[in-house]
């Protein structure tokens, strides 16, 4: 077997005055032909300026490697001139990234963006690039490659814009390919045919392939070597076989253990008492049109959407992106307006209620926001913007302070971080603001809109749990949107699966991950990543301990 | 349906959605200048030194100003609809007439200044944004700040002091030199002559303006995940600078540009006066305070032509820039 990289002793450093001086610290691994060696981390881990490192696309000068060797070929990349590296990067090394929308250029066709590949490193007739192009687009199984050849990005759906990245970086045969994450901002079902994608590509051309991932689902689904990195160390690193079963590094234990597992939690005994009833709700979005003709585009984002919520229930919506899955949770707490059906909160329909009328239903009912960067007003302090919400509900100020305190408390905050900012806190403790936030108003329904989505995987299971808590705490029932099954596994009690606006099936959680009966569920639970690694709990627990 | 299929119907529907602002515009002007107080016979009367109440009423009732207001009205809707704006009795002279005669002069002036300020605004940005923190990027951030902050009729002065005047370069003022009878190409080459301090002026202030808008676009542009993904295909540097970052950067810069185009058309009073220019600034300012409300009303109309008709330029070249843009 060849080897391709050889990265010795490599030091990417910091600016001064960043957290810690290296980025990157001293570390070891290599990379074989044919083969895919995930480098798995949480979020500065500095698996993805590893990557950049090998490509020589630091953001220097700020950012640069100050130590060690990157050996491509007995040729050291760390080493290497501008140009050599520009001759290498896209014919010998190519890279795809996390998010192809923003990664193309929006106002370049794709086939004048898979061209520029070929003009720049080979010198072919334009009749032979066209050729290789189609080729290429057809090889990733994109539908029509005449047509994707004059799309413009934002033409193509987010599966397809990542498989034309990839036509592109394989275009001239790279024996390495560095993917930074080319799953993560992509559906459930396909993120799994990408991957297939990959791994495809990859045997076909005996490509070496490194992949960074936070996810262990998708390494158990890909990997042939695995690198755990963190806080720019490598910790550990093995076959998938050795990492995954008996991860020796404390750190590798906690984050595998901190991997949903698809086993759906002890099914709970449903209260009798139902807090939310939706009925036939119905919203659609119409764009395009006008006096003039033209095509008008309408999307169902609810079509007939029946549920209802029981008291201390938490019930989850799970669909992928465009499913309605959104759109339900802000018709119900009615930041948008349903077109038809009832939104039944205690007997009382919200649904035509004007914003007067709203008023005194709006605490009972509350939301948890996805994105806590942006979620939280960042010129607020955060006593502020928990208290807020009682102030204007009519609670005096005192005790609104006091119970803002007490609140703090119980999403495992202190008290200090009153008087702090948003920017102080990090991601997850940003999201325990936001659950504090929600709280605030004593809201008997909870709507959680993929609460955990934006966080890390251990972050994501601390979050999960504390939501758990304050659920049986204040007996609060729980409306939790996510795209991940696995997420739904753990705190679901039973399962909505939306599809293009209409719930396709709702059951049990338990019993929906037993015997799916509709189809698309069984498709999105095969869709899975690395879901025969983590299937059973007790294979996991039993890997931690030993 | 193809690109250029679809781009047509895009413009025959803007120029359709036109109709009713122009008719909304000429309306609105029309009831505006109706309730300003005096009007022309005040005017006229007024110049005379004196005039009898009989005489003024004899001149209303020739002007047609007795008229009740809707009829008024009528009367100016249907001659608008023949591109007959009236008589101006200031002048002396039809005002379609006289406004075309200005109309030329403007135009000249106003879109030799937009290609002067976009032009070297989006290359002066272009060259301080790939040269960031170099001397280029420092002296051209100096400059768009200094000329930002210098008042238009200052420049024009002390252009027409130190080019006119001391070095004798240019010509102080007008459009051409009548005494000379210029035909064919020297006339050209006069008019020329004479727009290259004006402009200059007039340009100074927007070229400030889009140096700082481009180079701050480039500069965003420069970080987006694209850039980087151009990089690891190998692409150069030049290339990705003159093909990929800035056909992005150019979009708010267009933007821009498209807004103050209308400004332009009314903004230029102060040049043409520094430089007795013969434009429709100055020949609205004279018509506000003559009352000559038929002149007023046709530059008006002309001005609302021009900004729509400016507007579905920038509208289209925008289309063309931005893929993203839904035409049709």
């Amino acid at each position: 077997m060849t080897r391709l990289l050889d990265i010795r002793g490599l030091h990417v450093s910091l600016p001064e005055g960043a957290q810690r001086p290296y980025a990157v610290e001293n570390a070891d691994f290599h990379l074989d032909q044919n083969e895919i060696l995930c480098v798995v981390g949480e979020s500065g881990s500095g698996k993805s300026l590893t990557a950049r490192a090998v490509m020589g696309l630091l953001p220097r000068p700020h950012v640069r490697v100050a130590n060690g060797q990157i050996v491509f070929h007995s040729e050291d990349l760390a080493t290497a001139s501008e140009p050599r590296m520009r001759e290498i990067r896209g014919s010998e090394i190519s890279m795809i990234f996390q998010e192809p929308m923003t990664a193309l250029n929006p106002v370049m066709t794709i086939g004048v963006q898979i061209d520029e590949v070929f003009r720049f490193h080979e010198k072919m007739s334009s009749k032979e690039r066209r050729e290789r192009a189609l080729s290429l687009l057809s090889d990733v199984r994109l539908p029509d490659p005449e047509q994707a050849l004059k799309a413009y990005p934002h033409e193509l759906s987010g599966g397809q814009r990542q498989r034309a990245m990839i036509a592109m970086a394989l275009a001239l045969d790279p024996k390495i390919l560095i993917a930074d994450e080319p799953t993560t901002a992509l559906d459930v079902t396909t993120q799994a045919q990408v991957l297939k994608l990959i791994k495809e590509m990859q045997e076909a051309h005996g490509t070496g392939v490194l992949f960074i991932t936070h996810d262990f689902g998708v390494v158990a689904d890909i990997a042939d070597r695995v690198a755990v990195m963190q806080n720019g160390l490598v910790v550990e690193s093995g076959t998938t076989d050795e990492v995954l079963r008996q991860p020796t590094h404390p750190y590798t234990q906690s984050l595998i253990a901190a991997v949903p597992s698809l086993a759906p939690r002890p099914p709970r005994t449903r209260s009798s008492e139902v807090v939310l009833e939706v009925k036939h709700l119905e919203k659609t979005y119409r764009s395009g049109g006008g006096y003039f003709g033209g095509k008008e585009r309408v999307v169902h984002a609810a079509r007939d959407v029946t549920f209802d919520l029981a008291r201390g229930e938490t019930l989850g919506i799970v669909g992928e992106s465009g499913s309605g899955k959104s759109t339900v949770a802000r018709c119900i707490v009615r930041l948008n307006d349903a077109e038809a059906g009832e939104i039944l909160l205690d007997g009382v329909d919200l649904r035509p209620l004007g914003r007067a009328a709203m008023r005194p239903h709006r605490p009972k009912i509350q939301m948890v926001f996805q994105d806590p960067f942006a979620s939280l007003n960042p010129r607020a302090r955060v006593g502020r913007i928990i208290a807020q919400g009682p102030i204007l509900a009519g609670a005096n100020a005192v005790t609104a302070k006091k119970r803002a305190l007490e609140l703090l408390e119980t999403v495992g905050l202190d008290a200090g971080a009153y008087d702090r900012f948003p920017h102080e806190f990090s991601g997850g403790q940003r999201q325990r603001i936001g659950v504090a936030r929600a709280l605030a108003l004593d809201p008997e329904v909870l709507v959680a809109d993929e609460p955990v989505s934006a966080l890390d995987v251990s972050i994501q299971a601390q979050i999960l749990q504390l939501l758990d808590e304050i659920r049986d705490q204040m007996n609060l029932s729980m409306v939790f949107i996510t795209h991940d099954l696995r997420v739904a596994a753990q705190v679901c009690d039973r399962i909505a699966v939306m599809r293009r606006g209409e719930v396709v099936e709702i059951g049990p959680t338990g019993m929906l991950f037993e015997a799916p009966r509709h189809e698309y569920t069984r498709e999105l639970l095969s869709a899975v990543p690395g879901r025969d690694w983590f299937a059973a709990p007790v294979e996991k627990l039993a890997a931690v301990s030993s | 349906m193809s690109h250029s299929a679809r781009r047509l119907r895009y413009v025959l529907k803007r120029l359709i959605q036109a109709l009713p602002i122009v008719l909304a515009i000429v309306i609105m002007n029309f009831f505006l200048l109706q309730m300003a107080e005096g009007d022309a016979v005040d005017v006229l009367a007024g110049e005379a030194g004196s005039a009898t109440p009989e005489y003024m009423a004899e001149l209303r009732a020739k002007f047609g100003l007795d008229q009740p207001l809707p009829v008024q009205l009528a009367v100016y809707l249907k001659n608008v609809l023949t591109f007959d704006l009236g008589y101006s009795f200031r002048h002396e002279m039809p005002v379609s007439q006289l406004i075309l005669d200005r109309m030329i002069p403007t135009m000249l002036l106003m879109v030799s200044t937009i290609m002067l300020a976009v032009g070297f605004g989006v290359l002066l940005g272009l060259i301080a944004a790939t040269g960031l923190n170099t001397w280029r990027d420092t002296a051209i951030s100096i400059f768009a700040l200094i000329t930002y902050a210098t008042p238009l009729f200052w420049v024009g002065l002390m252009l027409i002091v130190v080019f006119s005047l001391n070095l004798g370069w240019f010509p102080t003022s007008g459009m051409e030199n009548l005494t000379m009878f210029y035909e064919g190409w020297d006339r050209v080459i006069d008019i020329a002559h004479h727009l290259v301090l004006p402009t200059i002026t007039l340009s100074l202030f927007y070229l400030a303006l889009y140096t700082r808008l481009m180079r701050a676009s480039m500069l965003e542009q420069y970080g987006q995940d694209y850039v980087t993904t151009a990089r690891a295909k190998g692409v150069t540097e030049r290339r990705i600078i003159f093909v990929h970052v800035l056909r992005n950067a150019l979009l708010p810069v267009v933007t821009m540009a498209g807004v103050q185009v209308g400004a332009l058309i009314g903004g230029s009073v102060i040049v043409e006066s520094v430089f007795a220019w013969p434009g429709l600034g100055m020949l609205a300012f004279e018509a506000l305070f003559a009352r000559d409300l038929n002149l007023l009303l046709g530059i008006f109309l002309l001005s609302a032509l021009l900004v729509v008709a400016v507007n579905l330029v920038v509208d289209i070249i925008y289309s063309s820039l931005d893929p993203r843009i839904e035409v049709g």
